[in-house]
């Protein structure tokens, strides 16, 4: 029985293409779709995960198929104009771009830059033929993973974003990614190509969010490749509600003495998953990681992330959080890999977990695979209640057991926080923490 | 015992000694001297074999052999002790059975039997005296959570332990508060004898006021500059390094 | 309790001398124990079918029940595949290429140790494992194991006194056919996996061993494995219960005969501990690796796991791997009674090709249980060495504690070191705490040891054992002794 649906999800996909393709009008043209097709023949060998190890923990083949229709996967043009702005973080400035369903609307984003080629991806594939030449689908694991694959397929807009030469950059990229589920089931596959230049330094932004109370699905794919010495600030941001089903990938690429800084916070949703691979392909390349997951409801998010320390002296660092409320599940796999080239490698790893009931769940599994010798590597993974003397200190200050343990999981919380330096965007997620716990903001 | 005849060394490519030259005879106590980078503690450690340091040219002789063609382990058993500025820390592996390890090791190079448990422990046990050494201390491993002076005790504990002829002791008295800086050296004073020899690498005169040097000599940008007896220590405490330095380069 | 804590102990134990013996013991690095002795076997034919599983169980002399237990093991496992989620890579076994039945031919009923063969003394001999002298001088009663069936059994009066049973399997599943068929199975169940129903189905004899209620086991009692006769895979069976309020201490250990064949070792090992019951259970697993180039060598798929059934009961596994060409071994626990205990403490060490993928389970039931997990891995050579683990915290579980250290060492650049824990947890008030290291030794470390006079490979076998030494602290005395051994020999010639 449940075989039969397998089958027909999968071949559901398959089933579509013919349809996308006939709505591609001039793009079937472009080398691009030459990758939508080999995407699409290895999805019809790999299918749908079911049981497979790496996503052992969260299934979306059943809500794939219990929840939506697919009827319509490509929906036409769209503005917010019926909706407003309630998405917008305020007081963020920033280069805008919005995409509602999948779709780039004009209208509500604003953008404009001396320092940096930024434009809608679908924009890209004919204007910056060399620059999809090289990078395109090159660091996105496409013959692995299904949902990458699946996005390889079907993925038609999303951000293009070239940050020039030593440009060093203050203003974000901000992209919005809105699935407007009012009035039927909403699906998107976003994908974006950030191309960090030599010596430059620059921040993106992905904010994912939901209107209306119907289901929506959104399969994203980032590819950000970081040349020699430039920085890049990476923020994934999930702020959803129980309909929403998310699966996204960010692949990077890391040249010689280059840093990425990757932030991910998820405040919701109803099964998410967050891909973050990260390979070093040189030497003294620099990853911190961050992430928090603040989880109630029924809510499952699972985060995975892996950081490849290919070259010698590299450094990578990464903290995940996570305070697990009702009937939420975590999950957290961490991979560090330190190949046999990669000596003096120190690589750190932290995921840290409250559970507030017996109904809540987390999976944590940090992994380490170290082929080289002389290298520093270590992980801690710690699941537990707060910390009693701390709860007792304040207590005994005249504060109430609730409110002392209120206080306790925000100050747990916004450890995390620390690490993002764009102060609008530091208040907009502190203000999500803090209400979240009854707190008063920083 | 111990003649060092134009000593070059560098470390990842850095010339650090230009050239040292240096006798040292059996009884006599010699301080190295010197401001900090002069090249003090590379001597003690190319003397004792440190394999970072390449030798890039002289010699040095002790008792007749070729002390750079020996490997660590049998420069120490020919009776060369360096006591570490900084000792290593080894989880898991006491004191006590490290150094029955060491002992025995150097004895049988030396074409003498092991010693059984108890009669180490009876060696051990009076050596223990002699640098006031708590026996707790023994037990736990090599080291590992020490306080500063109590892995500079437990190197000269090592040292009476060991029986060298030549002693190198590389900034000893570092980190050491006064009452810690008179054992120590009350220690190696003990273990002075007409047989060995003692040279005290470091940068204050403060550890000669306990360990009375013969001769003091200064070291300065890889080379010894000045030799003298202890009053020449006295000097550079009065007047610093900087006179030294002065007159070193006007040389130049 | 063997750490060198005082003076006064090391004069009491001489530990030192026998620290610096193990070194000197082995200067040969070829496997000391290789080699075969000449005994007459009685063999089932080569390959598995139900006839052969009719065989055994009548050579035996078994009750229908079982046969009709190991019929169901073998036809569930014609049905269940191989598995290939461990980090391990080997040619797969044929199991009709092994034989799955071989005694000695002069077997009889042995009273006492002059009964046993001479040649078979012998090889105990040369073994280190002189019956007389472990029986006068250790105070430990061995349950020996030629090839699948019991020769000699001792100090059974004396444990008889006490109530204890401690005999071969074949002789329980003949004296106290009730024991065996209340408790086989039920900790490791047939259909637990692919290896356990393989061995549930053929497995030849082992140990069984009870302990009454109240009882302190006053020996350690210890079962030595050989592997003897060419081509034939041991499937051992180890059950041993532990009754209310009781304790005893268990000792395994292994070592094997050098041979080019690959030889299957699949054994299930169950353990039953009532309230208040505590079992702890040490192993030394040296079988043979394989050559330097990886050919031969032991394939060890081990199931041991047991069963904290009781309140306050505890069961601790204490293990040093050094054999073996490939390891697949995972000796768990399930925490059901209130305030149960569980503990892990392995050391694995891997060189040349050898592969091990090892760890724990613990998986936690009953509230305020407790569990320590604490995993040394040595990999050198071009070897692979990985800890899998789990630590479950079930939804009733409450104010379940454990702490896990997971430790990596790798000696070389050509070998590989790996980190899986699982960490299940659905209660919230468990407190679980995960941490893992990777190094190498300090070349400051092993320059420390040569300026004392100290030369390399001994520096690097003190250093390996200090690193070990919070595990080989859980063995008995003499196995301290063999383990140390072990990590010396196994890793020598690694560094140059």
């Amino acid at each position: 029985m449940s075989q039969q649906v397998d089958i027909n999800i999968n071949q559901l996909f398959i089933d579509k293409f013919s349809d996308f393709e006939h709505q591609l009008n001039g793009q079937k043209t472009l080398p691009i779709h030459d990758l939508r097709k080999k995407a699409l023949h290895k999805f019809k060998e790999l299918g749908i995960p079911n049981s497979h190890e790496e996503y052992k923990y969260t299934n979306f083949k059943k809500a794939l198929t219990k929840n939506f229709t697919f009827n319509q996967l490509f929906k036409s043009k769209n503005d917010s104009s019926s909706f407003g702005n309630d998405y917008i973080i305020n007081e963020l400035e920033g280069n805008v771009l919005v995409f509602i369903n999948g779709q780039f609307s004009e209208s509500d984003s604003h953008f404009k830059s001396d320092e940096i080629d930024i434009k809608p991806l679908a924009n890209a594939y004919s204007e910056n033929p060399d620059t999809i030449a090289q990078h395109f689908g090159n660091y996105s694991k496409n013959n692995e993973d299904s949902y990458a694959l699946l996005n390889s397929t079907y993925c038609n807009n999303g951000v293009f974003a070239q940050i020039g030469k030593n440009k060093i950059v203050n203003t974000p990229i901000i992209i919005y990614y809105i699935s407007d589920a009012r009035a039927d089931e909403a699906v998107s596959f976003p994908r974006n190509l950030i191309v960090a230049e030599s010596g430059s330094e620059s921040s993106i932004i992905e904010v994912y969010s939901t209107i209306g109370e119907k289901n929506s699905f959104s399969n994203a794919v980032t590819e950000i490749v970081v040349e020699e010495n430039a920085i890049l600030n990476y923020f994934k941001i999930l702020n959803e509600t129980e309909h929403v089903y998310h699966v996204g990938l960010t692949q990077a690429s890391q040249k010689k003495n280059s840093t990425i800084n990757a932030h991910s916070y998820t405040f919701g949703g109803g099964i998410i998953r967050n891909n973050l691979h990260i390979a070093q392909e040189d030497e003294n390349c620099t990853t911190n990681m961050f992430g928090l997951y603040l989880l109630n409801g029924n809510s499952h998010i699972d985060n995975h992330t892996e950081v490849d320390h290919k070259r010698p002296n590299s450094y990578s660092n990464e903290l995940y959080k996570g305070i697990l409320d009702e009937k939420s599940t975590g999950v957290f796999n961490g991979k560090i890999f330190v190949r046999r080239e990669a000596q003096k490698t120190n690589a750190f790893q932290s995921n840290k977990n409250i559970l507030l009931t017996n109904d809540a769940t987390i999976n944590s599994k940090p992994q380490l695979e170290i082929w080289a010798d002389d290298v520093k590597c270590s992980h801690g993974c710690t699941t537990g209640q707060m910390d009693e003397e701390a709860l007792f200190y304040l207590r005994a200050r005249g504060i109430d057991k609730d409110k002392a343990r209120a206080m306790l999981l925000y100050a747990f919380s916004i450890d995390v926080l620390k690490n993002v330096t764009i102060e609008p965007l530091k208040k907009y997620l502190d203000h999500i923490i803090a209400q979240r716990f009854n707190q008063e903001e920083l | 015992m111990l003649n060092i005849t134009n000593l070059k060394a560098s470390v990842e490519g850095k010339e650090i000694l230009k050239g040292i030259n240096l006798e040292v005879k059996p009884g006599e106590v010699h301080a190295i001297m010197g401001p900090n980078g002069s090249g003090k503690s590379t001597l003690a450690s190319v003397l004792a074999g440190r394999e970072e340091y390449n030798v890039d040219g002289g010699e040095v002789s002790f008792n007749g052999d070729d002390l750079l063609e020996l490997s660590p382990e049998d420069r120490a058993r020919e009776g060369v002790f360096l006591a570490f500025q900084y000792p290593i820390e080894i989880p898991g592996v006491s004191t006590t059975n490290f150094l029955k390890t060491a002992v025995n090791q150097v004895r049988e190079y030396r074409g003498l039997e092991a010693l059984d448990a108890v009669s180490f422990l009876s060696i051990m046990k009076e050596k223990m005296k002699l640098v006031e050494i708590d026996q707790s201390l023994l037990s736990r491993p090599l080291n590992e959570g020490f306080s500063g002076g109590e892995k500079k005790r437990n190197e000269i504990f090592q040292m009476a332990m060991l029986a060298p002829t030549l002693a190198i002791l590389d900034e000893t008295d570092s980190g050491l508060d006064i009452d810690a800086l008179r054992i120590v050296a009350n220690g190696v004073n003990k273990l002075k004898s007409e047989k060995n020899a003692t040279i005290v690498v470091t940068h204050y005169q403060r550890l000669l006021d306990y360990i009375v040097p013969d001769f003091v000599h200064v070291l300065y940008n890889g080379k010894i500059v000045k030799s003298g007896t202890k009053e020449l220590a006295m000097e550079l405490e009065e007047k610093g390094y900087d006179w030294i330095k002065e007159e070193a380069n006007s040389v130049v | 309790m063997l750490y060198i804590s005082t003076l006064f102990e090391i004069s009491l134990n001489s530990r030192m001398s026998k620290d610096e013996q193990i070194l000197e013991d082995f200067t040969s690095k070829e496997y000391e124990h290789g080699w075969t002795v000449d005994l007459e076997v009685d063999e089932a034919p080569k390959g598995l079918n139900e006839s052969v599983i009719r065989l055994i169980s009548s050579k035996k002399n078994e009750p229908d029940w079982l046969l009709e237990w190991r019929l169901k093991a073998y036809r569930l496992w014609l049905t269940m595949e191989e598995p290939d989620w461990a980090n391990i890579n080997y040619h797969k076994v044929n199991y009709q290429d092994i034989i799955y039945y071989s005694a000695p031919k002069k077997k009889k009923e042995l009273k006492s140790l002059d009964e046993v063969d001479p040649e078979l003394r012998d090889t105990f001999k040369r073994l280190g494992i002189s019956l007389e002298e472990q029986k006068r001088l250790t105070g430990v009663a061995v349950d020996a194991v030629i090839d699948s069936v019991s020769v000699a059994t001792t100090f059974k009066e004396k444990l008889g006194e006490l109530g204890i049973i401690f005999c071969s399997f074949s002789e329980a599943v003949q004296e106290h056919p009730d024991l065996i068929q209340k408790h086989l199975g039920t900790v490791v169940p047939v259909n637990d996996n692919y290896f356990s129903a393989l061995n549930s189905a053929v497995f030849t004899d082992g140990s069984f061993c009870y302990i009454p209620k109240g009882v302190r086991c006053p020996m350690e009692l210890s079962t030595y494995f050989r592997i003897n006769a060419a081509n034939t895979g041991q499937f051992e069976r180890t059950l041993i219960v532990a009754d209310e309020d009781s304790y005893v201490s268990y000792l395994e250990g292994c070592t094997a005969p050098q041979r080019d064949e690959n030889q299957l070792h699949a054994a299930v090992v169950e353990i039953k501990a009532a309230t208040k019951a505590e079992v702890k259970y040490s192993t030394v697993q040296n079988w043979y690796p394989g050559d330097k180039n990886g050919l031969g060598g032991i394939y060890n798929f081990v199931t041991k796991r047991g069963i904290c059934a009781g309140d306050h009961s505890k069961i601790s596994w204490t293990q040093v791997e050094t054999g073996s060409a490939v390891t697949w071994k995972y000796p768990s626990c399930i925490l059901k009674g209130d305030y149960s205990v569980g503990e892990f403490y392995s050391v694995a060490v891997t060189n040349n090709y050898q592969q091990a993928d090892t760890g724990t389970k613990m998986i936690h039931i009953g509230k305020n249980t407790k569990s320590r997990i604490v995993s040394k891995g040595v990999s050198a050579g071009k070897s692979q060495n990985s800890y899998r683990g789990q630590v479950k915290v079930m939804k009733r579980a409450e104010n379940a504690r454990n702490f896990s250290q997971c430790d990596s060492l790798l000696m070389g650049n050509d070998c590989g070191a790996h980190t899986f824990p699982y960490i299940d947890i659905e209660n919230s008030s468990a407190q679980v705490e995960h941490e893992a290291t990777t190094s190498k030794i300090g070349e400051d470390q092993i320059f420390y040891c040569n300026q004392r006079g100290i030369d390399t490979e001994k520096a690097i076998a003190l250093i390996v054992n200090g690193y070990c030494k919070e595990v080989l602290n859980q063995l008995p005395m003499e196995f301290a002794v063999e383990a140390q051994k072990l990590l010396a020999l196994t890793l020598e010639g690694s560094v140059g």
